[in-house]
């Protein structure tokens, strides 16, 4: 059996998976990036090896993808995390057109063809607004764990309407509220909402086509999901790998590697080279 | 005697002022703004009127400025924090034609005509990366508080390039540079330099005239006018650079006390008493 692996070094968290032939998931893993990225990389593979239960010269190919892709320095090669966000959405949910990948410090708008080739992508570059960090800065602002953010704002009856744009300001206007009486649920969802209107913002500059798969860290946020389905109109797919996709999409790269015995390339489509 | 009283309840720090009719400040009074803006302002009077040994009722008038100005109550009228910041400017250099003033969370470029009137404007109060914050923001990724920034920067050798791009992102950039070896004090200067490069083009949107005032928060950095200077390549005024330090601050409040003194001696020459007047207004 032939292994391959993606490892997905993102601004926040790092992530690593592992695959068989097939393409079916044999081990993940996900931490913090911090501040030593080479080692976040090595840690998350090391981790992802563990719970497959494999050895490194088992794995035959390895790709680095997301922001600290190249201090993957064990892999054979890199690929962008748009190609692999793609990639793995439409690999999880073959009918996926346009991606919404939302993670701690960016958000990337992607729109893919039936062949999960992109097509055209659009990301916040220049800032931080309608990114996780947002709703990192809520989190902090108000002392509720992430996790929580999402279920406190779904109890939201009066929603207060954020106008900042920066995250930095975020964080004072939610205290703002705070002072003013609001209910914590109604801030939150508040929050929410004003990151799915710049997320849809970024979604149209692409082109929404049905269906939209949402994924990055932030897709396991259910209030996120609501506030994203609430402006796009549109039911949204998740899967439970979702956090995982931009490193299961490197991961199916180096499938098509092991297969072809070339260097894979996000334009030509795994069905081809796998089927 | 009359005493007006200039309060400005900026984004980060309210400041209150008394002067008399000769412009002579009597107190001042600091205090960080947080978010209850009626009450802080309210407590930064107070605070002003105790220093000067007055009360309530031995002020003639108040002016409230800033953009927490409409959250004054007691205010009897309120002008916006560019009339106020030109007034107070001018005050200083009176030959002044280009206002730049950096506070916690905005930037503000404004163009002055020979009379001191504002000709013209742009402000950044969108996106941290041009204001105070961004440096705040810097400062406390690498463990360090806001009154150690100006201790921090003087020892700067060689400043390193920060992009300045959104105060968010800075966070990676930080850690990077720290991860290299490079001084505290040299990405500090670096967030400086990088500020100064969007006052810079907010300043050629405005088409900047000589002579320059740099004012608000910013300048507790004293290496802030020297990158403004720098980067303009032209010669930039500081209130306080004389020796009172602690003027810097205030020039917007002290703009809106003189503009009240002003108004009061208009309404007194029209007979009207000013508390009539303001309710008129309200």
């Amino acid at each position: 059996m032939a292994y391959a692996a993606g490892v997905d070094v993102g601004s926040t968290q790092t992530k690593a998976v592992i695959i068989d032939e097939a393409g079916t998931i044999v081990g993940r893993s996900l931490g913090d990036t911090g501040a030593n990225v080479v080692r976040a990389a090595e840690t998350a593979y090391e981790t992802a090896l563990a719970e497959a239960g494999l050895g490194e010269r088992e794995v035959e190919y390895v790709i680095g993808t997301g922001y600290g892709r190249y201090r993957v320095t064990f892999g054979n090669t890199q690929v962008t995390e748009i190609s692999c966000h793609g990639r793995g959405a439409v690999h999880m949910f073959p009918n996926t057109r346009t991606v919404v990948d939302m993670g701690g410090q960016d958000t990337k708008a992607i729109r893919v063809a039936p062949t999960g080739e992109i097509v055209d992508f659009c990301m916040n570059d220049k800032c931080a607004a309608g990114t996780g960090r947002f709703l990192g800065a809520a989190s902090m602002a108000l002392d509720i764990p992430l996790p929580d953010l999402g279920p406190t704002a779904l109890r939201s009856t009066k929603p207060v309407r954020i106008s900042t744009t920066c995250t930095v300001f975020a964080e004072s206007e939610v205290l703002a509220w705070l002072g003013k009486g609001k209910k914590i649920e109604d801030i939150l969802w508040g929050v929410h909402q004003s990151i799915a209107v710049r997320s849809v913002g970024l979604l149209r500059r692409v082109g929404i086509e049905d269906e939209v798969t949402f994924t990055g860290g932030v897709s396991r946020n259910a209030g996120m999901v609501k506030a994203l389905e609430d402006k796009l109109g549109t039911k949204l797919n998740i899967s439970e790998e979702s956090h995982y996709m931009g490193a299961l999409g490197a991961a199916l790269f180096a499938r098509d590697h092991i297969f072809a015995g070339r260097e894979p390339r996000a334009s030509q489509p795994s069905q081809e080279v796998s089927a | 005697m009359t005493i007006v009283a200039g309060i400005d309840v900026g984004s980060t720090y309210t400041k209150a002022v008394l002067t008399d009719e000769h412009g002579t400040r009597l107190s001042h009074a600091l205090r960080p703004t947080g978010f209850r803006l009626g009450e802080v302002a309210d407590k930064t009077f107070a605070e002003c009127l105790d220093i000067a040994g007055l009360s309530r009722a031995d002020v003639n008038y108040v002016v409230a400025t800033g953009y927490g100005r409409h959250q004054v109550a007691f205010r009897d009228v309120h002008v916006t924090d560019l009339t106020a910041a030109a007034r107070g400017t001018l005050r200083y250099f009176p030959a002044t034609r280009t206002v730049l003033d950096v506070g916690g969370q905005t930037m503000k470029a404004s163009r002055l005509d020979a009379d001191g009137k504002v000709r013209s404007f742009r402000l950044n109060d969108k996106c941290a990366a041009g204001t105070g914050a961004f440096l705040e923001k810097t400062a406390r990724y690498m463990g360090y508080d806001t009154p150690e920034i100006a201790a921090l920067l003087g020892t700067s050798k060689e400043p390193v390039p920060i992009s300045g791009v959104c105060a968010v992102f800075a966070e990676s950039e930080v850690i990077n540079h720290l991860s290299l070896g490079t001084a505290p004090a040299d990405i500090m200067q670096g967030a400086i330099q990088s500020l100064v490069g969007r006052a810079v083009q907010l300043l050629k949107r405005v088409r900047a005239e000589p002579e320059y005032t740099l004012i608000g928060g910013i300048l507790r950095f004293p290496t802030m006018a020297r990158a403004v200077q720098e980067k303009l390549g032209k010669p930039v005024n500081v209130p306080g650079a004389g020796g009172d330090g602690e003027n810097m601050q205030f020039i917007s409040a002290e703009g809106a006390a003189v503009l009240g003194h002003k108004r009061l001696a208009k309404l007194r020459a029209e007979g009207t008493r000013p508390g009539e007047r303001a309710q008129v207004h309200a």
